[in-house]
């Protein structure tokens, strides 16, 4: 029907009186990085929620390889197998070692015999670089290695899609890079991102397309290079800019406290 | 005599036992049931568990106790009095636990549930796999301290004719005359009922306790 892999159409959520967001249009094509942007309470993290049926739109589609999943009796157990999350504080399965979180998803859900589950529960830490740390409790575990432990678990259920929800927020500046780096690598790999954050740097880098949002609108998407060069509205320019500035301060302090 | 004194206050021990080990995991069962209903149940269901418990806390359980024994021994259900007290007690001891269980659900926070949702476990695996375990861990601490609230207000079935430690000991301070020495007994035996539980649990959530820091 379409090459999109996650599409939302004119989705709306709204909170008693409180509209969060309102005929979202979004499509994620497959292998496509988007990064979205915007100051808080925009509804970002509300939109991601909402793409895989963690929290229920009010009104709207969204579509999973072309089948609406916002349908009536559609699984959504069955959808979010196939969406992997990200959160910005972890969630971490506190009882349970790091390889345990991995492998869950895969005994519990997947049913896949201890054995394999265990093997590609491994090779998923493998790949976030934390194989040595398989048998730590998350209550051992850095917040970048709890992170990184989340995106494992994540990546564990293979799944189509994988939503960001500020991963990097809760961490300390020390910690964020080595989240980004999986992140970055992931992107690399053409593993499909839809991803919230305010590292700019990253969305500057990584992303194939930048989504600035706004009081429950998109004001603009498009390229790095067009948002950041180029942006159509003033809105965009003055928080990239308010965003950049930021930035630039901090590395200027930084650089001058050796 | 003095042996012969010890060894029956002692076959009442057993007695006492025997009730506690009915009524704290039927409490216990019956009290998770209705966590799990008033944390993740409808609004029906949270609503039953809430006037259950508020109406279970709010009468004195020896009152409770008789009423119940006067259903579960009647002419519906005819339990015998050691089965009717005991059960009695786990139903009212389920209140309880209930509010310590609820407790332990809330404060695993809802993050837990919603991480297990995303990756794709249903309501119920979630509940089972994530939160249980470690809401159960949580819930030792104050469920010792219901352990031996139950073990202690096991002496109520004693005025339902159940022979366990206040009983015999009531008994032989009529037969013997020695009052001090009959409940002084009994209250040394439950002093060192209460203090091997308290210990056991204590044991058991340093076991469970998880790891933090390397």
């Amino acid at each position: 029907m379409t090459d999109s892999i996650l599409e939302a159409r004119k989705l709306t959520k709204i909170y008693g009186s409180n509209v969060i967001f309102k005929d979202i249009d979004l499509k994620v094509a497959e292998g496509e990085t988007i990064v979205i942007i915007g100051p808080s309470g925009t509804g970002k993290s509300t939109l991601l929620r909402c793409m895989n049926l963690l929290t229920k739109a009010d009104n709207g589609q969204i579509f999973l390889d072309g089948k609406e999943i916002t349908a009536p009796d559609y699984n959504e157990d069955q959808v979010r197998q196939q969406i992997g999350m990200v959160f910005q504080n972890f969630l971490l399965f506190n009882h349970l070692t790091a390889l345990d979180n991995v492998m869950i998803g895969l005994t519990k859900v997947k049913k896949l015999p201890k054995e394999q589950a265990r093997e590609k529960a491994m090779e998923e830490l493998k790949r976030v670089g934390l194989a040595d740390r398989a048998d730590h409790y998350p209550g051992q575990l850095s917040g970048g290695q709890q992170q990184r432990v989340g995106i494992a678990r994540a990546l564990a259920m293979d799944p189509r899609v994988m939503l960001f929800d500020e991963p990097t927020s809760a961490l300390d500046p020390e910690l964020i890079g080595e989240v980004l780096g999986v992140m970055e690598k992931l992107a690399r790999d053409r593993m499909t991102m839809l991803v919230v954050t305010h590292e700019m740097g990253f969305a500057r880098e990584v992303a194939d397309r930048i989504v600035f949002m706004e009081k429950g609108h998109i004001v603009e998407e498009g390229s790095p290079d067009d948002l950041f060069y180029h942006p159509k509205h003033d809105r965009t320019r003055e928080f990239l800019w308010k965003i950049t500035e930021l930035y630039g301060k901090k590395e200027k302090e930084a650089g001058g406290n050796p | 005599m003095l042996s012969n004194f010890i060894s029956y206050i002692l076959q009442g021990t057993a007695t006492t036992i025997a009730v506690t080990l009915i009524a704290l995991p039927s409490g216990l069962l019956v009290g998770l049931l209705l966590a799990l209903l008033h944390t993740y149940g409808g609004k029906v269901a949270n609503r039953f568990a809430a006037a259950y418990s508020l109406l279970m806390r709010s009468v004195p359980p020896i009152v409770l106790l008789f009423i119940l024994y006067f259903i579960l021994s009647g002419n519906l259900i005819n339990l015998n009095e050691f089965w009717a007290g005991s059960l009695s007690l786990g139903i009212v001891s389920s209140a309880y636990q209930m509010e310590i269980l609820r407790g332990a659900l809330l404060s695993v926070g809802s993050g837990q549930m919603t991480a297990a949702r995303a990756v794709g476990m249903s309501r119920l695996q979630a509940i089972q796999h994530i939160l249980l375990p470690q809401a159960l861990r949580l819930a030792i601490p104050p469920w010792s301290n219901e352990a031996s609230i139950v073990l202690k207000d096991s002496s109520l079935v004693y005025a339902l004719g159940v022979p366990e430690i206040l009983r015999r000991a009531q008994q032989l301070s009529a037969t013997t005359q020695q009052p001090f020495l009959a409940y002084g007994t009994a209250a040394l035996i439950y002093f060192v009922l209460v203090f091997a539980v308290n210990r056991g649990l204590d044991y058991l959530s340093e076991r469970t306790k998880l790891p933090t820091h390397p």
